[in-house]
């Protein structure tokens, strides 16, 4: 991206002015260089999003911010009902409630280096990943109407995880409003074998170790030291947050015609908050995230059953489970006066700052933890939210390390059994459900993690709190 | 692009290609349906090694409907991912028609449960898309494409 037509607010915040047809400028969080390395469409992206009705304030892109479907991946967005506000698929994903988990595991590298290997194998054995992956749990309609009601909780109520999992899951494990009624029989069709399963693509399992503190005290407040292990899980909603995306694509991009809203790309078809069409989209997508928050949970029952096995001691218990592909009602200060506005994150992280009545109260005083994945031969990254980021992003940062290459080149200039083959060299066990998956997975196929969390960083919407080392990952 | 690999997309019928982190699917044809089909078949040849080693065994029945005609190939094609899906099948054959007024099509999907090694060989297309999605006539053949989320 040519940074000529940008105006430098500060060294990490960049402002796009409003151009005709903006309702509100535009900003970039990044360095320079991050910047420049940005696409073209980007910019364009962030500039049509900007033309929304409702829009408040401005769209914020994160440092990791790439080409995506309507809104730009890493891009941030807040409308506001009373404003005429709008609600959009493109500003939520396809992957509705793609996120994190990070599970504590009250182990030390020490205790798990000599039983890493059989660790590893028997989660690739117990975690279903890959292509067209199904899981252990068959559901019959009537309780899959319950997941997408219930999401993490229904797992617990179920036997899949404990009261305390949830108190660490953004929104206590249940998104309310989700009504199974909106969502079509295809989608939930698609979803009957896929609770539990991580899926293909980036999505991910990795046991990690804390190589950095960078935050004593708040590391402490997470319960996290150098040397210890944790374990990340990235995965979304499977078959059924793309299937509710690609059936409300359609309802919207009518609706757009039906209520005048002017569309610059295909993608941010949407409606009005408090219409019909708007208010119905709401409900399907709040199924798609409790039905990712689901999956995750009981991914984590699977962990700590391959855990207790293998290696008793152990202790799961989840520090922190965000995503970063949703729209949530939230209250934030707009021009002195507090107002619920509809912010859409779509791939960014929600980065609370202290304060915030909707953190389990460990963390009220310290601020959400950040939970940002890296590659499978880098360092992933633990932050945490600011007072600062909510006052510039919403309370938003970046989500991972973005792609620099498509699959499709990184499948043929990378072959599979070389880039698990070198990770090994370094130390790091790959189990990936095809070789294909590890090519267009290869480390190098992503941008520099550490220059994007060093931007997030430097701009203020989130602090770094730890740096995480892979050990062992499963690639789905 | 040189001749002889135009010359083989021909032929073919359908090419791919690169778009940011995903993938871009594109299918020729003489008719507005041959497009169709041809774009189904990129898309699929992406979730196997080898789309012409599935045999045609298993058929389906797909429709699909959209306000326009961008609509209609984004929609057909997420339809065949859905009935892909939900079948445990890879298609390799395809037969639709499209409706009068470009709003419906419908037809039978053709193909085989893929055996799971070789399903594994490819990329697990997740939905299609409306970014680059065009269908339009050019130079007397019907391009239909658009990217697909992987």
């Amino acid at each position: 991206m040519d940074i000529k037509g940008l105006k430098k607010i500060q060294d990490y915040i960049w402002k796009i002015p409003e151009h005709e047809g903006m309702n509100c400028p535009g900003y970039i969080f990044a360095s320079k260089n991050l910047v420049r390395e940005m696409d073209d469409k980007v910019l364009e992206q962030i500039q049509n999003v900007a033309t929304l009705p409702g829009i408040v304030k401005g769209v914020f892109a994160m440092p990791d911010a790439h080409w995506g479907y309507g809104f730009p991946i890493g891009g941030v967005a807040a409308f506001d009902p009373e404003e005429g506000g709008i609600i959009s698929v493109g500003g939520v994903g396809y992957d509705i409630s793609c996120g994190v988990r990070t599970l504590l595991t009250g182990l030390t590298v020490e205790d798990v280096k000599p039983r890493l290997k059989e660790l590893i194998e028997a989660l690739f054995n117990t975690v279903p990943a890959g292509v067209g992956s199904e899981g252990k749990i068959r559901l019959s309609p009537s309780k899959l109407n319950e997941v997408l009601e219930g999401g993490a909780l229904w797992a617990v109520e179920n036997g899949y995880g404990t009261r305390d999992d949830l108190q660490h899951v953004e929104e206590n494990g249940r998104l309310p409003g989700a009504d199974p009624s909106v969502v079509s029989e295809i989608a939930k069709k698609r979803q009957y074998r896929q609770v539990g399963t991580l899926g293909s693509g980036n999505h991910y399992l990795e046991i990690q170790v804390v190589q950095r503190v960078f935050d004593p005290d708040t590391a402490a407040g997470f319960d996290l030291r150098e040397g210890d292990i944790i374990v990340s899980i990235h995965c979304g909603s499977r078959a059924l947050g793309h299937q509710i995306g690609t059936d409300y694509i359609q309802l919207l991009g009518m609706a757009s015609k039906k209520y005048h809203i002017p569309i610059r790309e295909r993608e941010l078809v949407c409606a009005p908050i408090r219409s019909p069409e708007g208010k119905r989209y709401y409900k399907a997508m709040a199924c798609g995230v409790n039905c990712a928050l689901a999956n995750r949970q009981v991914i984590t029952h699977l962990v700590r059953q391959v855990f207790s096995e293998i290696i008793p001691k152990a202790e799961i218990k989840t520090l922190y489970d965000v995503s970063h592909n949703t729209c949530k009602i939230e209250e934030h200060v707009v021009n002195g006066k507090k107002k619920r506005l509809y912010v859409h994150r779509k791939g960014a992280t929600r980065a609370f700052g202290p304060g915030r009545m909707e953190l389990p109260e460990r963390f009220r005083r310290l601020g959400q933890p950040v939970l940002i994945g890296g590659t499978m031969g880098t360092f992933s990254y633990i932050l945490v939210g600011t007072k600062e980021g909510e006052a510039l992003s919403w309370g938003s940062a970046c989500h991972g390390a973005g792609r620099a290459m498509s699959r499709h080149k990184a499948m043929k200039r990378w072959k599979g059994k070389k880039v698990i083959d070198d990770l090994r060299r370094q130390g790091i066990i790959v189990k990936a459900a095809s070789y294909k998956g590890a090519a267009e997975e290869a480390p190098e196929a992503y941008k520099d993690i550490t220059a994007v969390v060093d931007a997030t960083h430097n701009a203020g919407l989130a602090k770094k709190v730890a740096k995480v080392r892979p050990l062992a990952v499963i690639k789905g | 692009m040189g001749q002889e690999k135009m010359a083989h997309i021909k032929q073919q019928g359908y090419e791919t290609f690169e778009h940011g982190g995903d993938i871009g699917v594109r299918g020729y044809g003489e008719s507005l349906e041959e497009a169709f089909i041809n774009g189904a078949k990129a898309m699929f040849s992406i979730m196997v090694e080898d789309i012409a080693a599935i045999p045609p065994r298993t058929e389906v029945s797909i429709s699909a409907s959209s306000f326009d005609l961008i609509g209609l190939f984004v929609a057909y094609l997420n339809a065949l991912i859905a009935e892909a899906d939900l079948n445990r099948l890879i298609f390799s054959e395809f037969f639709c028609k499209i409706g009068a007024g470009f709003t419906t099509v419908s037809g039978v999907a053709i193909g085989d449960e893929t055996p799971l090694g070789q399903k594994q060989r490819g990329i697990e297309v997740k939905g299609a898309t409306f970014s680059e999605a065009k269908v339009e006539k050019k130079d007397g053949l019907w391009i239909a494409q658009c990217v697909v989320d992987v």
